[in-house]
């Protein structure tokens, strides 16, 4: 039963991962940016990279897939994002565009492939990634078998969820942010730098999938087309913790964790990939604004 | 309407058969060494495109192997290469433009089974011949095919029993991807374990493209058994293995016995996650023998990449147009009617050693192996059938080799319900 709960606990923790940066970038600031896989995906080739031509473990890959990603967010921000607020629609082609071009730039090895030049690391191919050995196996606490990987993926979410919450409910900076998402133009009034603000904000939610990249390449194929179907999952539990709630976002990462983690420990995986649907629906079609959202009011 | 008059009739084929005294003038003369226009089909983008494009890469080295010793026919090959982008709808378009406008006879391409149903329409319709180098499911019986892959009871039929007498394990946990060819694959091994007096424990499938085993091998260590049966593909693949050593399972109490997994995924999962599991497919990379040897080093030379890694489907991409070639000579035609009477029955020594058309069922004989893969990736072979096995696309059905169900005229139906 332990183990179930464990295992639920660390679907929910990488779901959490996940979806921490697009809590921010389109849980507070409204933008629905379809590039966001691509931001765990350039995490999780930072990783290779460093791995291949500094050999530095993954614990060093952490801050630099989390610097990398976060200037990739900062450029896009700056270039594409803030001449497109309050239109989504315009939001979403744009961003989907540039998902398209980070993952062709990977695969294309950033162009050079067309002139014959192969970087390793890059290009199509699958991605090998080692796995540190002090993180492969089991450690046993009180009995119970836990898996290392999984273990040390539940304390680093724990630890950026933390960071997070301390970033935008006690420091000025998350003040001006969370002025900003109830009322930008009272916010500009009032003397915050709304641009300067929207590109810091945007910059982290985008280092923050640039570390979940780092932790996914341990267990998930590294491939220029690997950030989709992860930015699927991520935009789901949004939805379901409610807009700009970041304590709904993990509630509801929680939740659905757990509810794969059993279904699929009772059924199978495929049904209880179903049942997480069936609850989302549920949730959506009774709290139209997801588990907790203050726009309700 | 047009109605033939007699007087017509009599005029155009006059015409006609001036024409056909004409023309051998022209192909003699003129156009002697026109090359001859064939499809070759495969995702060069999109998910499948790292795997595909290692085949469109054997395919044009034998292409081009042949093309340096003078072609077929006295004709160069000229391969028209299409993207099929990891997309069932985009192979089905890309695979009418080859036969229709491009006029192909034969199409040398696909990967997933998919992919293959989606293109089968087409060339059936048009009367083409695809040749697929994948190992399949089995349970489909064209006229318009040749596999060139292995086919489930090439890989299941001997592994079983060998798992059951070398191994010593009786109790079976099969594991898939939620989709054709891992189901249908099941089903044989349920089969096949039964036959051999083994026990079936349970099996489990994953979302397909899914990153997460944790449940399932959550399950597995639960479960009892003894041996992990697996069909799961793709992507999953990674994450299955690595989450099997990080829960704790070791290869030497537990293996993986997979139908899948080839060099490709090995490199990119890591020997550390692999060491110890087993996979049975006709072709390794370290079979050793002077002609896969030669075959690895002109493979590496041809993608410029001393690195790269020779598996099943990239050895059939490559001696299935020399198959072609034997079969275009033996008929003198190009022509698809042609060609698949004379590929009947054809033979070829191929990396991993002779391989035959079936004359029935248009399926090739391959001598089934099992390798364990080793601490620097490559499997070392540790049984090899003494004799190449003959394809039976529906062994799970009842099929046998004194009872074929497909044959020349078609599937029997009568025997499949049976």
């Amino acid at each position: 039963m332990i183990d179930v709960a464990f295992i639920g606990l660390s679907i929910g923790a990488i779901l959490l991962l996940v979806s921490l940066g697009l809590a921010i970038t389109y849980g507070s600031m409204g933008v629905i940016n379809m590039a966001h896989g691509e931001m765990v995906m350039l995490g999780a080739y930072t990783n290779v990279l460093l791995g291949i031509w500094l050999n530095v473990g993954f614990l060093a890959a952490i801050p630099v897939a989390f610097m990398a990603t976060a200037l990739v967010g900062f450029v896009i921000e700056r270039l594409v994002v803030r001449r497109l607020y309050g239109r989504l629609l315009d939001t979403m082609l744009a961003t989907w565009g540039i998902a398209i071009l980070l993952q062709e730039a990977v695969r294309l090895d950033l162009g050079l492939s067309l002139v014959g030049i192969n970087i390793e690391g890059l290009g199509k191919g699958l991605q090998k990634v080692a796995a540190p050995d002090w993180l492969a196996g089991v450690v046993t606490i009180a009995g119970v078998q836990i898996n290392a990987y999984r273990g040390f993926i539940i304390l680093l979410t724990a630890v950026l969820t933390t960071a997070t919450w301390i970033l935008l409910y006690r420091t000025p900076l998350g003040i001006q942010v969370r002025a900003i998402m109830r009322n930008p133009k009272m916010a500009a009034a009032c003397g915050i730098n709304v641009e300067r603000v929207n590109a810091l904000t945007f910059a982290y939610g985008s280092g923050l999938a640039g570390i979940a990249g780092v932790m996914m390449s341990g267990f998930m194929t590294v491939s220029p087309e690997m950030g989709a179907p992860v930015v699927v999952d991520g935009f789901l539990v949004v939805v379901t913790g409610g807009l700009g709630s970041l304590l709904g976002t993990v509630w509801s990462a929680g939740i659905l964790g757990e509810i794969n983690g059993f279904v699929s420990s009772v059924t199978t995986d495929v049904v209880a990939r179903a049942a997480v649907f069936a609850v989302l629906i549920l949730i959506i079609v009774f709290r139209p604004n997801g588990l907790f959202s203050f726009r309700a009011r | 309407m047009v109605t033939t008059t007699r007087r017509s009739f009599l005029k155009t084929s006059a015409l006609g058969a001036a024409g056909a005294v004409a023309s051998p003038y022209l192909v003699g003369g003129v156009r002697a060494a026109a090359p001859i226009d064939v499809g070759v089909l495969f995702s060069l983008t999109g998910g499948m495109s790292i795997i595909e494009t290692s085949l469109k890469d054997a395919t044009l080295l034998a292409v081009s192997e042949i093309n340096a010793k003078g072609g077929v026919l006295g004709r160069q090959i000229n391969p028209i290469i299409e993207d099929g982008a990891t997309d069932p709808k985009t192979f089905s378009e890309r695979a009418s433009k080859l036969a229709i406008q491009d006029k192909t006879e034969t199409i040398f391409g696909l990967y997933v089974s998919a992919t293959r149903k989606a293109v089968l329409p087409v060339i059936e319709k048009r009367n083409k011949l695809l040749f697929y180098p994948t190992f399949y499911e089995g349970y489909e019986c064209s006229r318009n095919v040749i596999y060139t892959g292995a086919v489930v009871n090439q890989i299941v039929w001997n592994a079983v029993p060998w798992i059951v007498e070398k191994l010593g394990k009786k109790k079976f946990f099969i594991v898939g991807s939620n989709f054709l060819y891992s189901r249908e694959t099941s089903k044989v091994t349920k089969s096949r374990i039964k036959q051999a007096g083994a026990q079936w424990i349970a099996d489990e499938y994953l979302e397909f493209g899914s990153a997460e085993a944790a449940s399932l091998v959550n399950k597995i260590k639960e479960s009892g058994a003894d041996v992990v049966f697996s069909n799961i593909v793709g992507s999953s693949v990674i994450a299955f293995y690595r989450e099997y050593r990080n829960q704790g399972l070791t290869q030497d109490k537990l293996p993986i016995f997979s139908t899948v997994t080839t060099e490709i995924e090995i490199a990119a999962l890591g020997p550390e996650f692999s060491a110890g599991s087993y996979t049975s497919l006709p072709y390794f990379q370290a079979i050793d023998s002077d002609a896969n040897k030669s075959f690895v080093e002109r493979y590496r030379a041809f993608v410029k990449d001393p690195k790269a890694v020779t598996h099943q489907p990239v050895e059939s991409s490559y001696f299935q147009v020399y198959l072609w070639k034997q079969a275009v000579e033996k008929a003198g035609s190009f022509q698809a009617d042609a060609v698949r009477e004379a590929v009947r029955g054809q033979e070829f020594d191929a990396p991993d050693g002779r391989v035959r058309v079936d004359p029935e069922n248009l399926h090739t004989w391959f001598t089934p192996r099992i390798a364990q893969w080793q601490p620097d990736g490559q499997g070392k072979i540790v049984d090899a059938a003494p004799a190449p096995v003959r394809p039976l696309p529906y062994a799970a059905y009842g099929e046998t080799d004194d009872n074929l169900f497909c044959t020349p005229h078609g599937l029997d139906q009568k025997k499949l319900k049976s």
